[in-house]
């Protein structure tokens, strides 16, 4: 078995594809965290977990859930939405959740506003700009999310979860698959459920902040 | 046609960037009578160009994108060049093919396309800059003539290789010295136009951009006639005026001096007699369709 862990980065410049490293994707009923296969229930509760102790707990919903161009996209809309409300009402006042879509994947120089979205071929800038330290990704495919997450993990320290509709991915820190409406109002249960038992981030002082 | 497929999921729509927010609520698609006058009006299908100040080709993207009929069915094939640099902040679907392979990719995608939507009149327009078109491309290009593919080829003329320079082109005048050309053009210019209509072309305009509702009646015809028929071929004039030393507000007039009557862009068009056929039946079809909208509004009043 691998050695490797899909963890945080700054990795370096170009991050080996965690399946190059041997890092497999989970089957039915199963996630996986930092590479390591999991029960799907294990991989809830650390993604609410990782909710809840991060400063800019943030959702990037992609075009597959943003456009209603079908029934179970509408659902899953209304289950991210409920996600992110949900992790909103869960966290202390220091910790600024975000909900930032990625509308298409047009590589958008100069445009990209990374206050308003996030774009796959430069996603880190969005990262950085709102010092996001965790992040989910819903509605996006596939290919696009494995380049997105691959460029997070080479050049910043988020912690990222991916929400997937196929097989997974083994790029990111911690994957479900077979994403479904129910499976993610499962995941903002779980984020109430343990609301008050992770310790949320310190607040930070003024003199820290202007530090950077 | 309609927005049905472009809709925000309501749960998302206040987080949606505005110009996207504008697109599903502003913008033109499925209005059959879209034009170059909804300009100013409506959300165009062009957010920011990244070309030169006041370069030609911007304008000329404008009024393209305002006069397609068909923009939420349509998919562009671009190329590499000036253009190319364009189409990532085009609301219309495009694929970036590889420098000259423009005409074979634009073949293959409307063939694909009419197998997997028969019911659906789905277009196909080519837009590349003359290196692409008749240089490196020109046997791609020919060859999709020759086959009588229904798509419609746009060439942005700019006379040279803009995006790495100024290198010579076939489409370039004879004499004409460029940055990266300094010995001056030895040939003259490729006479594509005509070229066009010997390898099969049913539709082909050659002018400037200088005027919009011009450029909205050539494209319409373009792609009609393509739609029906086959190949078609528009090639403007859309001057590099970074190359040819002009300042930004002098692009127009550029365009306004290439075209008068002995010039190279004099307004030129070859119109097969099938398509000739084909866009009076439209017209006909068109007053008819007036005059009975008249006609109810009178009974109506
Ligand atoms: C296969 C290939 N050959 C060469 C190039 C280099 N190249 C990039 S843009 C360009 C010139 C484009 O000229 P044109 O088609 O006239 O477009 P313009 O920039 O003038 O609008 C060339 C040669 C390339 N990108 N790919
Ligand atoms: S280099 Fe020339 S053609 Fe290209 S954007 Fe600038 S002015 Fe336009
Ligand atoms: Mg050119």
């Amino acid at each position: 078995m691998t050695q490797y862990r899909v963890l945080p980065g700054p990795e370096h410049f170009l991050p080996p594809s965690a399946a190059s490293m041997g890092i497999k994707l989970p089957n039915p009923g199963e996630g996986h965290i930092h590479g390591v296969i999991v029960p799907e229930e294990q991989a809830m509760e650390e993604a609410a977990r990782q909710f809840l102790m991060a400063r800019v707990p943030t959702i990037f919903p992609g075009p597959l859930v943003l456009w209603a161009w079908n029934e179970k996209a509408a659902k899953k809309a209304t289950a991210v939405r409920h996600l992110y409300e949900t992790i909103k009402e869960c966290v202390a006042p220091q910790q600024k959740p975000m909900l930032i879509p990625m509308p298409d994947y047009r590589p958008k120089y100069p445009k990209i506003n990374p206050e308003v979205e996030i774009n796959p071929n430069h996603p880190n800038l969005t990262i950085w700009h709102n010092k996001i330290d965790c992040c989910m990704f819903v509605g996006v495919h596939c290919h696009q999310a494995n380049l997105s997450l691959k460029i997070i993990r080479g050049g910043t320290n988020c912690f990222t979860i991916a929400m997937c509709a196929q097989a997974g991915h083994e790029d990111a820190m911690l994957s479900f698959r077979d994403a479904t409406p129910e499976k993610i109002m499962r995941l903002a249960e779980w984020v109430r459920k343990l609301k008050g038992s992770v310790k949320p981030p310190e607040v930070v002082s003024k003199k820290e902040k202007s530090a950077g | 046609m309609s927005k049905e497929r472009i809709k925000i999921a309501p749960e998302f729509f206040d987080i949606m960037p505005p110009e996207y927010q504008d697109l599903v609520t502003k913008a033109t698609y499925g209005n059959e009578q879209r034009g170059w006058k909804d300009i100013g009006t409506s959300k165009e299908l062009i957010e920011e160009h990244s070309l030169c100040a006041g370069c030609p080709e911007s304008m000329a993207f404008r009024y393209i994108l305002a006069s397609l009929p068909n923009p939420e069915d349509t998919v562009m094939v671009g190329s590499t060049g000036c253009t190319s640099l364009v189409f990532p902040h085009v609301a219309i679907h495009n694929i970036h093919s590889l420098f000259g392979n423009q005409n074979a990719v634009a073949s293959g995608l409307k063939r694909a396309l009419m197998v997997r939507f028969p019911g659906r009149v789905k277009d196909v327009v080519v837009l590349a800059g003359d290196g692409a078109t008749v240089d490196i491309g020109l046997d791609m290009t020919m060859q999709a003539w020759f086959r009588q593919e229904k798509f419609t080829t746009i060439c942005f003329d700019n006379e040279l290789y803009a995006n790495t320079g100024g290198q010579e082109s076939g489409l370039m005048q004879k004499g004409f010295v460029a940055k990266m050309a300094p010995v001056g053009k030895g040939f003259e210019k490729v006479r594509l136009p005509e070229i066009a209509r010997e390898a099969g072309c049913h539709y082909i305009v050659n002018c400037t951009v200088s005027k919009p509702s011009l450029i909205e009646k050539v494209v319409k015809n373009a792609i009609y006639v393509a739609r029906e028929l086959g190949p078609t071929y528009l090639q403007l004039y859309t001057p590099c005026i970074l190359e040819i030393g002009k300042n930004s507000m002098e692009g127009l007039q550029e365009m306004r001096d290439a075209e008068k009557p002995t010039e190279r862009f004099a307004y030129k068009e070859y119109i097969s007699e099938p398509a000739k056929q084909l866009l009076a039946e439209m017209a006909a079809k068109d007053k008819e369709k007036k005059a009975a909208a008249k006609q109810l509004a009178s009974q109506g009043a």
